[in-house]
């Protein structure tokens, strides 16, 4: 999978989690403040990720995640 | 609009698992529920189920009854696939399943602190947060914990289960301020001396010193702890979370 195909596939998570629009999902845009998500949002997107992704992540790992980018990159690591 | 019950109407058949369902308290709550028309899971471990007791009154759905130990997440997770399956997420989990290994502190052992701990503490750790993914995603769910006036009187013999009963009311205010926001409600039901199989084990001496200091004088029913629960979990009551509700004929008032 390339990286447009692991973004078109976060991003739809992120829209059914969120409830935003798909075109709100920036690299840029930061869950607190322009995607209006609190920590639970967060978690349930984090469990939608490693389904979809069929990954792990640590909470470790989600320590000073702020942005859409950040938390991509973050994923995108852990996919073969 | 998310307000007032306006997610699950009242009529409207719910899927309610109950651990430790097959008897005493569990048992009975597991039945109003039933009656109330809700399709209704209950766990059992320790006892075989005896299938006549699962049919209700007419129009209800039989109790499905299904193994599950508490203490082992593996099976938490079998026994919820086999409900979600059968009868769908569950939107009402009642936990009930509870152990008691008596003996004085100065002799209990190990095994008796760990059991009764990883059970009635460790069980509601792990089958409410195997039911949590689901009630959050609908924004709707009922989490009612049993806990036990033990944890709060305290009760000679019984450290390790007071300590457990006691902990979740940490346990259960915790969650609730976590998942309030998806209309998902925790709360603790505290029985007092209630008639069970569980209290007839408790010495006489003890059981009658208890029914002395309980202003209404009597042991209570499990059915009279079921009809809070009952409560608890209905639309009605969608504007209470992280209570302690005792039922316990007063003998904790002031507490």
């Amino acid at each position: 999978m390339d990286d447009e195909a692991k973004f078109d596939k976060f991003r739809e998570c992120a829209v059914e989690v969120l409830k935003v629009e798909p075109t709100q999902v920036t690299r840029e845009a930061r869950f607190a403040d322009d995607l209006d998500a609190d920590s639970l949002d967060l978690v349930e997107l984090v469990m939608a990720l490693e389904e979809a992704f069929e990954i792990e992540v640590d909470e470790a790992e989600l320590d000073g995640i702020e942005t859409v980018g950040q938390a991509f990159d973050l994923v995108a690591g852990k996919v073969a | 609009m998310t307000g007032a019950g306006t997610a699950r109407g009242a009529g409207t058949p719910r899927v309610a698992l109950v651990t430790g369902g097959s008897r005493g308290i569990g048992l009975a709550t597991a039945r109003l529920l039933q009656e109330s028309g809700d399709r209704v899971a209950i766990t059992h471990r320790s006892t075989a189920v005896d299938r006549a007791q699962l049919a209700g009154g007419a129009g209800t759905h039989d109790l499905y009854p299904v193994s599950m130990d508490v203490c082992d997440a593996a099976s938490v997770d079998r026994g919820f696939s086999q409900v979600e399956e059968a009868l769908g997420p569950v939107e009402i989990l009642v936990a009930a399943a509870g152990i008691t290994r008596d003996t004085l502190l100065l002799r209990m052992s190990e095994s008796a602190w760990s059991e009764v701990i990883e059970t009635n503490l460790g069980g509601v750790y792990r089958t409410v947060k195997r039911a949590l993914p689901a009630m959050v995603r609908a924004h709707f769910g009922r989490v009612v914990i049993i806990s036990s006036v033990a944890g709060w009187l305290g009760s000679p013999g019984q450290a390790n289960y007071a300590a457990a009963k006691a902990a979740l009311g940490g346990f259960a205010r915790s969650l609730a301020r976590e998942v309030a926001s998806r209309q998902v409600t925790v709360n603790v039901v505290v029985p007092g001396l209630i008639d069970t199989d569980m209290s007839a084990a408790v010495p006489e001496r003890r059981r009658e010193e208890l029914v002395s200091a309980t202003p209404i004088g009597r042991m209570g029913t499990p059915e009279e702890v079921a009809a809070a629960v009952g409560y608890l979990a209905s639309p009605h009551a969608g504007y209470v979370t992280g209570a302690l509700l005792p039922v316990d004929g007063g003998v904790s008032m002031g507490l």
